[in-house]
């Protein structure tokens, strides 16, 4: 149970950093709003209900990138990383608390997309938000561990997007579908196939992305 | 405890170490010297782990709650505080009674004052000291150190010279400094890098 | 690890490809008949469809190379996964080249939205061109080639899904679906032009692999001898 308590003590960290030099978080808020406002007037009248949709899961991806771009500056600024890379605890452990935290700031950009949407475009439905919450997970995941990989390399800050978004088309994919389908639930389920797929694939070999 | 056979290390094209053969018995202090670039840093960083050989051996027997290290950058967060540096590193290295070992080893380095403050506030000095703090917390049985004198004052230096004299008849120490004076006594074994 | 200049598996291959390919050539062109609905330019099918398939088997076995690269931390698994995933991206793109060309001698278009295979590569060609970003970002060492590993796990991992995706989307964004005649069972004399067809890709890419190889290890072992000539 040791594990859980390393996750737990990351994550408190990483969320203790944000919170200290709210840095990330207000920026994600501000930046979802404002590609809400720029669609708006991107889009031209007669547009459907379906693109605007596809819209918001955009600018969710977006969003997802700016935070996630963010992820692991701490760690990489200070190296800090070699210090939780030398410890006991399973590596494993620094990612799933790392994408805790990831996670809790995309939700809360979503708390405040979603309304920001339901106030410009058009009403959110509650199969939206499952879909939203399903794909957090996945982002989250994926995000965290590209994160670690451009974190490495040079020029990480345009390397974490060619890396992220091919990776996560299925997303989008499973999101707008349970947005607008007349069957969310076979959307749902394939957001939920590709959590369970690439989460576990996150965890595994997050060891073999931060060690040599 | 740690064993190295034509230990070689490449970055990219350049070759930083090539074949170094030596042996660093239980309870052995090795001294390691060398002009700038000449791969201190690298070589320690290798018997921590962080890095791997690209050709040669490498053993080091000791596992990774075992052993103690001090790198050039403190490894420690600039915007937690000493004191919440320390607890989650007593977390990760499940220290036993952590929060009086924290206590106690703040004090010893003198930043217990100092304690609630950010590291971002520190001087270099200080994050050394705390650098130091973080690698001694967990009582290791190998200490790998790099430079740790660097940017200490006299009072920093001193209590670093009795810690490293009191840890040198137990544990074992891997120590690259540029002031050889200060330990050479200690020492069981030099390895001078080109 | 041979660095042979007599690299005989290549040469093989490179027989056996120049052999099944022409004779391949010879049979699409000249002895199948003509399909009952598409008629002459179904022909590239046999072209399109093996290539595909090579390229799948490609990113298969940068795939396996990169497990074996993390199971046993073998530097050489990183040469050879990375050369695999080279291969895959080079059939690949002419997996994207055939299709487009088949899909305008079809219905008029250089792309289609509603061929799922067109679809499928695109993806699967964005992902391997960053694998290449993040080898080119990071600097070479145990690091790159782990990190290179993973992400070549994650590829075959992503091709499935990303199917499943895209059958998925077929609903929602692009209601009619573009298939080839294909899919019902192949003649006899069709089934073994496109096997001597894929027999002669799968061996085009087995020689441009082995080649391409040796090469890498013959520039690794230059770089070795020079460092220690110093």
């Amino acid at each position: 149970m040791t594990y859980f308590s390393d996750v737990a003590a990351l994550a408190r960290k990483d969320l203790l950093l944000e919170l200290r030099s709210r840095d990330t978080l207000p920026a994600m808020l501000l930046f979802v709003v404002s590609t809400l406002v720029v669609f708006h007037f991107a889009l031209p009248t007669g547009t459907s209900a379906t693109a605007e949709v596809g819209l918001l899961w955009v600018a969710i991806l977006f969003t997802a990138l700016l935070g996630l771009v963010r992820a692991f500056v701490a760690e990489r600024e200070q190296r800090v990383l070699d210090g939780l890379v030398l410890s006991p605890c399973d590596r494993s452990a620094i990612w799933l608390g790392k994408g805790i935290a990831v996670l809790a700031f995309l939700a809360a950009a979503e708390l405040v997309a979603l309304p920001a949407y339901a106030l410009f475009f058009a009403p959110v439905s509650w199969e939206l938000v499952a879909a939203v919450a399903l794909a957090d997970v996945g982002l989250a995941a994926v995000g965290t561990l590209l994160a670690a990989m451009a974190a490495a390399g040079r020029a990480r800050e345009l390397l974490l997007p060619l890396l992220f978004l091919p990776l996560v088309i299925p997303v989008v994919v499973g999101g707008i579908g349970a947005s607008v389908s007349d069957d969310p639930g076979r959307y749902l389920a394939f957001l939920g196939l590709y959590d369970a797929v690439f989460a576990i694939l996150s965890w595994a070999s997050f060891e073999y992305v931060v060690t040599e | 405890m740690i064993r190295a056979a034509g230990l070689s290390r490449d970055f990219g094209p350049k070759r930083v170490l090539r074949g170094l053969d030596f042996e660093v018995p239980r309870g052995g202090f090795l001294l390691v010297t060398g002009p700038n670039g000449s791969g201190k840093s690298t070589l320690l960083a290798l018997c921590a782990g962080l890095l791997a050989p690209t050709a040669g051996e490498l053993e080091v027997a000791a596992e990774r709650r075992e052993v103690g290290y001090v790198a050039h950058e403190p490894l420690v967060y600039r915007e937690l505080t000493a004191l919440e540096n320390l607890d989650l590193y007593g977390r990760l290295y499940r220290v036993g009674e952590r929060r009086e070992r924290i206590g106690m080893l703040l004090e010893r380095f003198g930043l217990w004052d100092a304690r609630h403050e950010r590291v971002s506030s520190f001087s270099r000095g200080m994050a050394q000291r705390l650098a130091l703090c973080r690698a001694f917390l967990h009582d290791p049985r190998l200490l790998l150190l790099d430079e740790p004198y660097a940017a200490l004052d006299d009072a920093g230096g001193r209590v670093l010279d009795e810690e490293i004299a009191a840890l040198a008849r137990e544990r074992t120490l891997v120590v690259a400094t540029h002031e050889p004076a200060r330990v050479e006594r200690l020492a069981t074994a030099k390895l001078a890098l080109a | 690890m041979s660095t042979s200049l007599r690299n005989n598996q290549a040469v093989l291959l490179a027989a056996a490809a120049a052999v099944l390919l022409l004779v391949g050539t010879a049979l699409a062109f000249y002895w199948v008949p003509n399909a009952p609905v598409e008629g002459f330019r179904q022909r590239i099918f046999y072209f399109h469809v093996p290539i595909a398939l090579t390229a799948y088997a490609c990113f298969g076995w940068g795939a396996w190379k990169a497990l074996r690269l993390l199971w046993t931390r073998e530097r050489r698994y990183d040469l050879e996964s990375y050369t695999a995933v080279h291969m895959g991206v080079i059939f690949g793109i002419l997996t994207l080249v055939t299709g487009s060309i088949w899909a305008r001698t079809s219905w008029g278009h250089w792309w289609v939205w509603g061929s799922r295979q067109l679809v499928l590569f695109l993806i699967l060609f964005l992902f391997y061109a960053a694998y290449f970003m993040l080898r080119y970002s990071v600097d070479p060492g145990p690091r790159r080639a782990n990190m290179s590993a993973v992400y070549a796990l994650f590829g075959v991992a992503l091709i499935p899904v990303s199917f499943l995706a895209i059958r998925l989307a077929e609903d929602l964004v692009h209601p009619v679906v573009f298939t080839h005649d294909v899919e019902e069972r192949l003649s006899g004399s069709q089934l073994a032009t496109f096997l001597v067809c894929l027999g002669g890709m799968l061996a085009l890419a087995g020689a441009l692999y082995a080649n391409e190889l040796t090469g890498k290890r013959l520039d690794a072992r230059l770089r070795e001898l020079r460092e220690a000539l110093q």
